[in-house]
């Protein structure tokens, strides 16, 4: 068995997490969330056991690396860093409803790396750019930061589902975290991504003035995380604004995750004169 | 008195002391970034007009004229909204700061218990022992989580104060300075530093680059010399290392030798030498083979660019005329060439391709003679990125500080604490609450956990 088959396993054991988890919000029963809390946990393990073992192969087939160096493998590393953040919050609050909206996160993170025909899971020797230290803290503190904007995302959404209802009748959104909670509880995990994008964004400034002799060159790449950073430094400062709470707030954190999806995936998509770095990819 | 409201200078004060004129500037700042990410930047008009083609090209070519749209991180409206920011944050914070210092640096602590008793959060129980005996008991605990604590006797009980983290209101102070230091360390950078290229050939050394910006010649104090460039690749063909040796010769003598490679650059008297490119120089001699159809003889001869050479057996004259670093066949890439010309003795000219990687191209054209490369010494270039900025160390330091700031900010709150005991028939009624600058849920749970440990200790 081979790290791309854990890791395919993993990506079916987070769907049914994921399903145990929204089953257990609609039909408000305790057994399929237990359940889903520990096919999460299972899941997390195979997740774990993936990423170690595909630094292992990296090894054996002598280029070794960590295994955050293309797509696939951050990827996995996204959906591993959501479950971490999301079993801490559900340990923390109590909550499992949380659960039907951040466990569809990191199911679809794994499954796009897994599934997607685009993506390959190959192994691959590091170009001479990517070879520095200050790549690995890049990547995990980049994706801690996005994995906390992921759930803040989802948190967000509950809010506004929870607000939409005014008298308290949807029986669905009773078993909801109370809409004081959900905001406290988005703040939080800005407040968490918001720390973990900053230093994101400084140990990749750190890596590209050691790599090509400047920190910050306006990039499409560079720039729109510079970009996510303003949307939620904008945030923070909105709760400081009179009739700036509630569902401004969950808007400018959706508006934020949206910023972090562009700069993950759409970044390629723009159009550019000069290709990345002059020996890079 | 001077009418404060009124004066200029307090309204453009006031104006920049607010916060709302943060959020538009944050959010001008992230919807205007954009445009640079969606028009490449700093490109040249050819690469434009290629680009969007003649119309398209004079509609942005005009905006350029007026908004640098084609520079936008450096045109003067995103400069005034970095500016602007910059002297948002630094008046709000002198703003606040005086108060917060207040704050901060008060001998005792102030503590009002009204607020504490009328907060929805706090907890309380009873106990059977008298509220002297609780004191004993309680203080000990209480002040061993908090940096302050305080006890005021009351007629029937005690009211036990304790507070901790005061200094983390900073925090933010922190985090706005280092917004200063970041903006300020790239000003310095932009005006004191460069950033240039230079190609240096193995074995030679220079100490002229040019500039990135402005392709200007800029002459560095000393020479850099490459003494030799190699290229490693994996068995993938994918590129694997590149390396280049240098030595840096100042007054002709050598002071420093260093191989440098990819994330790991030279560092000279505040000049950064880093590897960015390579290519390869013509060889200057090589060593052809003639293969004749006729009598099936091999003969090898020395030949450089423009110098003919006679082939054996009579078979015409060839003449070397150019060398490419990437020639084109049949619109592939078919890698190093040179390009020559062979006269037959009858005078016929055909020109001929010989690339460095196939050497027996020459045998599908089918003539009397078969041309090839048979050896060529390689001399490679080394392409060096330049770099002078002493802002680097400034921005660092903001580096630092923004996360040193945002740590304190998000994850430490001023914490107080207050634990009222009072004498309630033969029992003591005890109150615990607790207020925070910041995360009041978590001071909720706190505030829990103590009661829960109060209650419990013998
Ligand atoms: C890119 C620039 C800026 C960044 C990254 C930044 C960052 C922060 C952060 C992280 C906080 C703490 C938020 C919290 O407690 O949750 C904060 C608070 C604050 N910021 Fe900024 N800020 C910036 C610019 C500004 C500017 C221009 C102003 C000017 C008005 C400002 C005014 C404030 C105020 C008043 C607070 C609240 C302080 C308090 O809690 O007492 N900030 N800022």
């Amino acid at each position: 068995m081979n790290s791309s088959n854990i890791l395919s396993v993993t990506t079916f054991v987070y769907g049914l997490s994921a399903f145990l988890y929204i089953l257990s919000w609609v039909f408000k029963k305790q057994a399929p969330g237990k359940l889903a809390l520990w096919t999460t946990v299972f899941g997390l393990a195979g997740n774990t056991a993936g990423i170690i073992l595909r630094w292992i192969e990296s090894y054996q087939l002598g280029i070794g690396h960590a295994p955050l160096s293309n797509l696939y493998e951050s990827l996995v590393f996204f959906s591993w860093t959501i479950v971490v953040i999301y079993l801490f919050v559900e340990k923390k609050y109590k909550n499992r409803t949380i659960g039907a909206f951040v466990a569809p996160l990191a199911f679809f993170a794994i499954a796009y790396a897994s599934l997607s025909p685009n993506i390959s899971d190959r192994i691959q020797p590091l170009i001479p750019a990517l070879k520095s230290n200050w790549l690995i803290a890049h990547v995990i503190t980049c994706f801690i930061g996005y994995a906390a904007f992921a759930i803040a995302f989802g948190i967000s959404w509950m809010y506004l589902l929870k607000k939409k209802d005014k008298e308290g009748k949807s029986q669905l959104l009773d078993r909801f975290p109370s809409a004081n909670m959900l905001e406290e509880l988005t703040h939080q995990m800005v407040m968490f991504g918001f720390l973990f994008l900053s230093v994101g964004i400084i140990t990749g400034a750190v890596w590209a003035n050691s790599a090509w002799g400047r920190y910050w060159g306006w990039d499409p790449k560079e720039t729109w995380s510079l970009i996510t950073w303003f949307v939620y430094a904008t945030l923070l400062h909105a709760k400081m604004m009179r009739g700036w709470h509630g569902k401004r707030i969950a808007y400018l954190s959706i508006i934020g995750f949206a910023a972090v999806l562009f700069t993950y995936f759409g970044v390629n998509l723009l159009p550019g004169l000069h290709s990345y770095g002059a020996m890079g990819q | 008195m001077i009418k404060k409201e009124t004066s200029a200078l307090n309204r453009i004060w006031k104006f920049f002391t607010s916060v709302r004129l943060t959020v538009i500037l944050l959010l001008s700042l992230a919807a205007t970034s954009i445009i640079g990410t969606i028009i490449p930047q700093s490109g040249t008009s050819s690469e434009y007009f290629h680009k969007y083609g003649e119309f398209w090209y004079k509609f942005l070519s005009f905006f350029d004229s007026i908004f640098d749209i084609f520079d936008m991180y450096h045109s003067w409206w995103f400069q005034i909204l970095l500016l602007l920011l910059t002297i948002n944050v630094v008046v709000c914070s002198i703003d606040r700061f005086s108060a917060t210092l207040k704050i901060i640096f008060i001998k005792v602590p102030p503590f009002n218990v009204e607020r504490f008793r009328r907060m929805k959060s706090k907890k309380e129980f009873s106990d059977n022992r008298t509220p002297d005996q609780l004191e004993r008991i309680y203080k000990p605990l209480i002040s061993k989580g908090f940096g302050y604590t305080r006890v005021e006797e009351r007629e029937n009980g005690f009211c036990l104060f304790a507070e901790k983290w005061r200094w983390t209101r900073l925090g933010v102070y922190v985090v706005h300075l280092s917004i200063i230091f970041m903006l300020l360390g790239g000003l310095i950078g932009s005006i004191f530093g460069f950033e240039g290229f230079v190609n240096i050939p193995e074995g030679e050394s220079t100490k002229s680059i040019r500039l990135r910006n402005t392709a200007k010649e800029h002459i560095l104090n000393f020479e850099i010399k490459c003494e030799d460039f190699d290229i490693s690749f994996y068995d993938t063909g994918a590129p694997k290392e590149y390396r280049s040796s240098l030595t840096i010769i100042e007054n002709t003598k050598p002071v420093i030798k260093k191989d440098i490679i990819v994330n790991d650059p030279l560092r000279y008297k505040g000049i950064n030498i880093f590897q960015s490119s390579y290519g390869t120089l013509p060889p200057e001699e090589v060593t052809l083979s003639f293969t004749s159809r006729e009598t099936g003889m091999e003969y090898k001869e020395k030949a450089a660019v423009n110098r003919p050479v006679d082939i054996p057996e009579d078979l015409g004259t060839f003449t070397i005329k150019d060398y490419r670093s990437s020639a084109g066949f049949k619109g592939h890439n078919i890698g190093e060439a040179f390009i020559g010309v062979l006269e037959s003795k009858t005078g016929n000219n055909t020109n001929i391709l010989l690339p460095l990687r196939f050497p027996s191209f020459d045998k599908m054209r089918r003539g009397d003679v078969v041309i090839a490369v048979a050896s060529h010494n390689h001399i490679y270039y080394t392409g060096l990125q330049v770099t002078k900025d002493p802002g680097v160390w400034v921005v660092y330091s903001g580096f630092i500080l923004i996360i040193v700031g945002c740590f304190i900010t998000f994850f430490m709150s001023h914490q107080r604490l207050c634990v009222e005991v009072s004498k309630s028939g033969d029992k003591s009624l005890v109150m615990v609450a607790g207020r925070s600058s910041k995360n009041k849920m978590g001071m909720q749970r706190k505030v829990g956990i103590i009661s829960e440990k109060l209650a419990k200790l013998k």
